[in-house]
Formats: structure tokens, C-alpha cells, sequence
């Protein structure tokens, strides 16, 4: 067997997978694109916006200061004041843990139920799967601001509420993409192999079909990430979501709406807040996409 | 210009030509200064083992290096014009009217949408070659030549209704169509069965010979450029070993690696690799009787299809029998019955005692032990997101709990037994060869103690020496442990060389059974006799071997 061995190397063969090697960290961390790292950075940003807001301004988020309303940004209050006198950035780095956890509930019901339910229509198949993805069709089929604005009614108003209204509307994305990724990894050898060394339907599944079909729900977790706060602040701003005073983004906005004439710092600051989160968030989605097989 | 009028000046000519793909930040070097020559006319086999760099010189003779692709140094002199630094407009101009390329997977080499027909023209129209009519006309008469009859039909058909030989036959036809000085045949049969991979193959002599083209073949069947080729340049690692004519280098090979790559390649001279013992003569670990599988053809209501049609044969055990026949011969439905994926329409299945058609559910799980498959293709029979280790442990997670150390123990062992190192164990399948990977899905297989191993074209994927590397391991496995093989192949030098019984399948039924030496000798059916008629090699074996005669 040895002298076989030796012959595989001297083709080179052996040496084949030490081209793999993965290189440093340093090296990686250079081959990170520009555009990659600074949306990387704007959600850490918001991220302990949302984690400690205090730490990053000493106004309060809901208390307006008297005499001080709808100042223009200077160096006192960056972004200005609001009719309130409460200062504008102050709200939007405390709006950071409202809208987050909206949108963080949102994607969490969507990815959780929707993989769920793709996952057992794509591996069971027959009747369950025709049942699940005609209901996942008529999800679909129902404008989702209309399906969130149907179940928030039913629940409630709510901060928690609208996050699980979006995320409901997210369940047939989610659903759709699952089934389909379980149903292309159920079609390779190494599913059939595994079914052929006596692996039970459920070690299968486990071990092998949610591993290798995961990688594009994360990718499109990312991308609902965004979509979801762009809609918890649509609701928001149609006076649907946390009442006021909560400095939620999509309220932000809306309450600048009466002042846009007079303060369009208001209405600007909060609406490039929330565009330049979506757009990194998406970016982030793009690369582990690439990561799919 | 048809053909080089120039005496002296050979047609092609490639002077130390290096070419290097850019991967990262680093050039890497393929082809490292090769030197040939293809006079008018002539046939020049390339010859070499995956990764050798042949289709990379062919590549570059067309000027269709991959993008990362680049001509270091070097000439490629055609009618002495060097055109290995042309811009690609310019290259326009003489390909498919010069040089032209019949691609290796002709699968994926037509456009899909588009009629033969169409496609055809295409060829004259790029090269503004007469007005439609004329060139309706043409279209008929290389539909005609290439043996695609009735033309008129053909030319309205879409790619997805050939059948893989005749799709080769329309992409011969576009490379022939404006009579080209020279063709690059890359890999032109190696997708395609043996007695299709004769007809293109004489197909490809004979419109050479009428239009006196020279023929550039690229392959790595040993066998095939033997018995096509005037001269032959064999590769490896991107360097010229030897080169010269066929005769002279297969009579007395120079270097090294030729003389490997012919003992290596597996053919009908060979001496087998095993002489088993026969047992008890009532001793059988399968016994396959009638079997009969249908399928329900897709939109045909009641109708069905016949896939196997009462297929019976025996297998002692420690013995290995082979099941051959060409693609749609009904030989994976056979080897998907006897391993339990699928549940036959009739007959009986008995493997090692056990009438596998009465299994379900548990009990056909805990069948599976005594029972493994092994792949045809080792990249997608294990899970990419796996580790070695993982994968090999993971049948014996299956069964009945097993204390973690002695599933390490188990583990190592079927490393050894295989033959990796056990510095393997953490890597994952894609920083592994072929060869490699095909040596672990082996010991996936092994790890479980089975009685029988269905092997499923698992040596078809692989290049002549790594094949040979994996069925000298199969035999060393078979006779250490006692195993029973069901190997599948198209392959019939390879069968001849591993088997001790055969079943010769043709169209879902068994045309021809018995001891591989009376069936290869004296095989009762027309249909045996064509498909080892049709194996490549008989050149190779007559020249390298004078002293043995095939024809039995």
C-alpha cells in the first residue's frame, strides 16, 4: 500500500489540498472590500446605539428641553430640535433599540416558522408539502402591508406587535427559499448515502439537509433584516406601531412630516438613518450569499 | 486557405510555451515550455492525466484561455504566423475557417433554444460565406456528411431532442463546416458510450481524411490516441515526457511515466488482478431472480416504462461479479434494487440470506449494514460541509450506540485500511483529489463491516493510475475481508480485470452472462461482441505487446 502512496504524491495529487490552506487572518482581513467594512461599521455603530444609548449623548430621548424647540442643527444639538425642544439625534440613537428589536423579533418569527415550514414540505413532500406552500401562495398572494396591517389590528398596537405582524408577512419568503434549498440538497449523493448507511429520516435531516441548505436562509435573514425595519418604520409612520413619545425611527419621521416646511432636519435626519442601515445591511447579506455553494 | 501549401512549414507549431492562471495575488504556472509540431494532415494525440495541462494548450491554440489565463512566453506559430498574442477580434477571423474546436461535453456545448439548423448557419454567417439559400444548402450537406439523415428533419430539431452521440455528430459538423486546416478535438467521446465514442471517432478520421485536416486530440484514454493518432505528446504537470509517433512510443516508451500510464491502463491483455478461490458452490451472497422494475413514464397515465425485464443472476461470495452495459442499459436501476432505494415491480432480491423485497421500514434500515453503496462521482457522494473524520464516523452513529472510543478506533483503522494518512481526518472533502475522496467514501462504506459492496462505476471518474491505485486497494480489501463485490461499469478492460462473473445488460434485459472468460472469449450475443469490438486500444495492445493477439 505504501509504495502506492508514494506514487499518488509524486503526481501531485497529495499536494492538491495544500493550495486550500487558508491564509491568515491578516490576509483576509485585507481582501475585505471597502464598501464590506463600512456597513460592517455602521451596524456596530447601531448596535450600541441600541446597547447603550446614553454613552453616545446626553440629552434625553423623550424629555424636551423648553425654549429650546425646532432648532437647526449647530454644534449644541447636531441634528437639531424637534416642536418639543427634544434633540433629534438623542432620538434616533434611543429610536436604535425600538426599531432593532422590532426588526431583529421580525426576522426571527419569519426565519424560524418559514424554515420550519419549508423544511418539513421540502423533505416530507407529497400532500403536507402541496398543503404548506398553497398557504405559503396565499401569503404571498395578500399585499403585505395589508397582511401586516390585519394582524396588528388583531393583536394590538405595539412596538412587539408590528415586529411580529412583519414578520408574519416574512414567513413566506422564508418558507419558499427552505423548501427549495432542502429540496436541491435531497437530491445529492451524499443525502442518499447517508439514507443507504442506515441513517434514520430525522439524523438526515440534522446532520446533513439543514447544514447544507442553511447557508442561503442566513443570507436572506440579512436581507429581511432591512426590509424589516424599512416596514416596522412604515407602520410606524402610519401610527401603527410604539405611541408617542417612543423614539421609534418610522414615529420620527412621521412627526416631522407637520414641519417639513419649517425643520427638514426633522424628516431628514431619522430618513438617512434608517437608508444607510438598509443599505449595509443588504451589503452584508450580498457577501454570505457568496459563501453559498 | 484550406490546407498549408507551403512545404516545410508545418501547419502548427508550438514553441516552448508557458502559460500561467493568475489565482489571487500569485501566477500559477500549468504548461511549462512545450514544444510540438502538427504537420498538414496529420493526427496528434495529446495525451495526459487530469491537471496536466493538455486542454490548457488546446485552450490556448484557440485563444480561449480562461480570463485569469495568460501566454507567458512562447509561440504558437500557425502557417508560421505566431498568433499567441492576437486580441480576440482578430482570432475571430480564423476560427472555425482555420482552426477550429469540437468541445469535450456536448451536453452543454449547444444553445438550447436554438434549432440545429440555425445553429449550423450561424457558422457561415459569421463568416459571411453566400446568402441564405446557399447556405440552407450547406447546412443540408454537412447534416448529410456528419450521418445526421433525414437532414431536413435534423435541421429543425432542437439540441434536447439528440441523444448524446448525435449532439457530438452536430458540433463535428459546425467544426468541419468551412473546412478548417486544423481541428482541436478536446476530449471529443469521453462523455459518450463506447460503441458511440467508435462511430464519432471513425466518424472524425473519415471527414479528416476526405479534407486532408489535421486533427490536434486531446484525451486521456490511452487507447484512443493509440489507435487514432499518427503521433503522440504526452503530458504531465504541464511537461512534455515524451513525444513522437505512436508506434515508437508505445513499442518503447522512454520515460517513465509513459511506461506507467501503459500498465496502468486498463485493458483486455491485462492479467487479472484475482484469482478467487471458488467456494462452496452453493455458497451466494446475492441471488438476483427475475427482477423487473417499470416506471411510470411522466404524463403516459397507466403507461410505464420497462427498465429491467426479468434480470437474474448469482454471486458467490468473496467473488465479484460485474454488471455491464452502456448509459439507459438499466444497470443503476439493477444497483439501485439490490442495495433497497428502490422496490421492484417483480422478482426477488436475496442478499446474504435475506429477501431484501419484503424489507421495510426498520428492517430494511438494519439491513442496510450488511449491504454498502460506493459512488460513481466521490464530489457529490460526500457532504462538502463534513469532515473526514465525520463522515467516516457517521454510519456508525446509525446503529447501536457505540462507546465514543471505539468509534475513534474504528475510524483510524478504515484509514489505514484505505490508505490516507490519518493527517486527513480533520480536512474536508474539497481539500481532497478524487482519488482521495474516492478512498473515503470507500471507507464510509467499510466502517459498517458489511458482507456485500455495490460499487457503482466508482473507478469511471478517475484518472488510469489513480484507477488502478483504487482497484489494486478494492482487491487487497476483498481478500482481507472477505468481501463480495457487485461492480457496475461501462468499462470492459476494467471489469475484465476485477471480475469473476459477468452480466451483460442491454436495453434493460441481460443479453449475456456467465464467467468473465467464457463471455469475453465466446460471448453468445451480437450485442457483446460490438461493445468489445468498440473498446479503444486495440493499436496499444498489438504494438506495446506484440506477442499476444486479442481476437479470441
Amino acid at each position: 500500500m505504501s509504495s502506492r502512496e508514494t506514487s499518488e504524491s509524486e503526481l501531485g495529487v497529495l499536494d492538491e489540498g495544500s493550495g486550500e490552506l487558508r491564509p491568515s487572518w491578516a490576509t483576509r482581513l485585507r481582501r475585505v472590500p471597502i464598501s464590506l467594512a463600512l456597513s460592517w461599521f455602521v451596524v456596530a455603530v447601531v448596535l450600541t446605539w441600541a446597547a447603550i444609548p446614553p454613552f453616545f449623548t446626553g440629552y434625553s430621548g423623550t424629555e424636551g428641553v423648553p425654549g429650546e424647540q425646532l432648532r437647526a442643527p449647530s454644534l449644541e444639538h447636531v441634528l437639531g430640535t424637534d416642536g418639543l425642544g427634544r434633540d433629534v439625534y438623542a432620538r434616533i440613537v434611543y429610536g436604535a433599540r425600538h426599531s432593532l428589536t422590532g426588526a431583529f423579533v421580525a426576522v426571527t418569527v419569519g426565519l424560524l416558522l418559514g424554515t420550519l415550514l419549508g423544511l418539513v414540505a421540502g423533505s416530507r413532500g407529497g400532500w403536507l408539502d402541496a398543503v404548506i406552500m398553497r398557504l405559503v401562495d396565499s401569503l404571498l398572494a395578500v399585499p403585505s402591508l395589508l397582511l401586516s396591517l390585519s394582524i396588528i389590528v388583531l393583536l394590538g398596537f405595539g412596538t412587539i406587535n408590528v415586529a411580529i405582524a412583519v414578520g408574519a408577512v416574512a414567513v413566506a419568503r422564508f418558507a419558499r427559499l427552505a423548501r427549495s434549498e432542502v429540496m436541491r440538497v435531497r437530491r445529492s449523493e451524499y443525502v442518499e448515502a447517508a439514507f443507504g448507511s442506515g441513517g434514520t429520516f430525522w439524523a438526515v435531516l440534522w446532520r446533513h439537509v439543514l447544514p447544507n441548505s442553511l447557508t442561503s436562509v442566513i443570507a436572506l435573514a440579512a436581507l429581511q433584516f432591512g426590509s424589516a425595519i424599512l416596514a416596522i418604520s412604515t407602520l410606524g409612520f402610519l401610527g401603527y406601531g410604539a405611541p408617542p413619545p417612543t423614539p421609534e425611527w418610522g414615529l420620527l419621521i412621521a412627526e416631522g412630516r407637520n414641519y417639513l416646511s419649517r425643520a427638514w432636519w426633522l424628516t431628514a435626519a431619522p430618513g438617512i438613518v434608517v437608508v444607510l442601515v438598509v443599505l449595509a445591511v443588504d451589503r452584508i447579506s450580498k457577501s454570505i450569499q457568496r459563501t453559498a455553494p | 486557405m484550406t490546407s498549408s501549401a507551403t512545404t516545410g512549414t508545418p501547419l502548427l507549431e508550438i514553441d516552448d510555451l508557458a502559460i500561467a492562471y493568475r489565482t489571487g495575488d500569485h501566477d500559477q504556472r500549468v504548461v511549462h515550455g512545450v514544444s510540438f509540431r502538427i504537420e498538414p494532415g496529420e493526427v496528434v494525440a495529446l495525451v495526459g492525466e487530469s491537471g496536466s495541462g493538455k486542454t490548457t494548450t488546446a485552450q490556448a491554440v484557440l485563444g480561449l484561455l480562461a480570463g485569469n489565463g495568460r501566454v507567458e512566453r512562447g509561440a504558437i506559430r500557425l502557417n508560421g504566423t505566431d498568433i499567441a498574442h492576437w486580441p480576440q477580434r482578430r482570432l475571430d477571423t480564423i476560427r472555425g475557417a482555420v482552426v477550429s474546436l469540437i468541445p469535450q461535453d456536448p451536453g452543454s456545448s449547444l444553445n438550447p433554444v436554438r434549432t440545429i439548423g440555425a445553429q449550423l448557419a450561424e457558422v457561415f454567417q459569421l463568416h459571411k460565406r453566400g446568402d441564405r439559400k446557399a447556405i440552407q444548402a450547406k447546412v443540408l450537406d454537412l447534416l448529410t456528411r456528419v450521418g445526421l439523415t433525414p437532414a431536413e428533419m435534423r435541421a429543425r430539431q432542437y439540441p434536447h431532442e439528440l441523444s448524446g452521440g448525435m449532439k457530438q455528430r452536430v458540433l463535428i459538423a459546425i467544426a468541419v463546416a468551412l473546412n478548417p486546416a486544423l481541428i482541436v478535438a478536446d476530449e471529443p467521446t469521453s462523455a459518450l458510450d463506447v460503441t458511440v465514442q467508435r462511430r464519432i471517432l471513425d466518424l472524425i478520421d473519415e471527414l479528416r481524411r476526405e479534407n486532408g485536416t489535421a486533427v490536434l486530440l486531446v484525451t486521456h484514454d490511452l487507447g484512443v490516441a493509440a489507435d487514432r493518432a499518427d503521433r503522440l505528446v504526452v503530458l504531465q504537470g504541464g511537461r512534455i515526457q515524451e513525444q513522437g509517433p505512436v508506434k515508437e512510443v508505445l513499442a518503447a516508451p522512454r520515460s517513465a511515466y509513459t511506461r506507467r500510464l501503459l500498465s496502468d491502463a486498463p485493458s483486455l491483455n491485462k492479467p487479472r488482478l484475482q484469482r478467487v478461490a471458488p467456494g462452496v458452490d452453493k455458497d451466494f451472497a446475492i441471488v438476483v431472480e427475475g427482477l423487473t422494475q417499470d416506471f411510470p413514464v411522466a404524463g403516459g397515465g397507466a403507461k410505464s416504462f420497462r427498465a429491467l425485464d426479468g434480470v437474474s443472476f448469482k454471486v458467490r461470495r468473496g467473488s465479484t461479479h460485474a454488471i455491464v452495459g452502456e448509459s439507459g442499459s438499466g444497470k443503476t436501476t439493477a444497483v439501485r434494487s439490490v442495495v433497497g432505494f428502490l422496490k421492484p415491480t417483480a422478482g426477488r432480491i436475496v442478499i446474504d440470506g435475506v429477501d431484501l423485497t419484503t424489507l421495510k421500514g426498520e428492517a430494511l434500515r438494519q439491513f442496510r449494514k450488511r449491504i454498502q453503496l460506493v459512488y460513481q462521482n466521490p464530489y457529490g457522494s460526500l457532504d462538502p460541509k463534513q469532515t473526514v473524520y465525520r463522515i467516516i464516523e457517521e454510519p456508525l452513529l446509525n446503529f447501536e450506540p457505540i462507546p465514543a472510543a471505539d468509534r475513534d478506533r474504528k475510524v483510524r483503522d478504515m484509514m489505514r485500511r484505505v490508505g490516507l494518512p490519518e493527517g486527513f481526518l480533520g480536512r474536508h472533502p474539497r481539500a481532497l483529489s478524487g482519488g482521495q475522496r474516492q478512498r473515503v467514501a470507500i471507507a464510509r462504506a467499510l466502517v459498517l463491516d458489511p458482507r456485500v459492496l455495490v460499487l457503482d462505476e466508482a473507478v469511471s471518474a478517475l484518472d488510469v493510475t489513480v484507477q488502478a491505485q483504487i482497484l489494486a486497494l478494492l482487491d487487497e480489501l476483498q481478500k482481507a475481508l472477505g468481501l463480495t463485490y457487485l461492480f457496475v461499469s461501462h468499462d470492459l478492460a476494467v471489469v475484465q480485470q476485477i471480475s469473476d462473473t459477468v452480466s451483460v445488460m442491454h436495453k434493460g434485459r441481460q443479453v449475456d452472462g456467465g464467467a468473465i472468460e467464457t463471455v469475453f472469449v465466446r460471448p453468445d450475443s451480437d450485442y457483446t461482441r460490438e461493445l468489445i469490438d468498440a473498446i479503444p486500444g486495440r493499436n496499444m495492445l498489438v504494438l506495446a505487446s506484440p506477442a499476444i493477439s486479442l481476437q479470441g
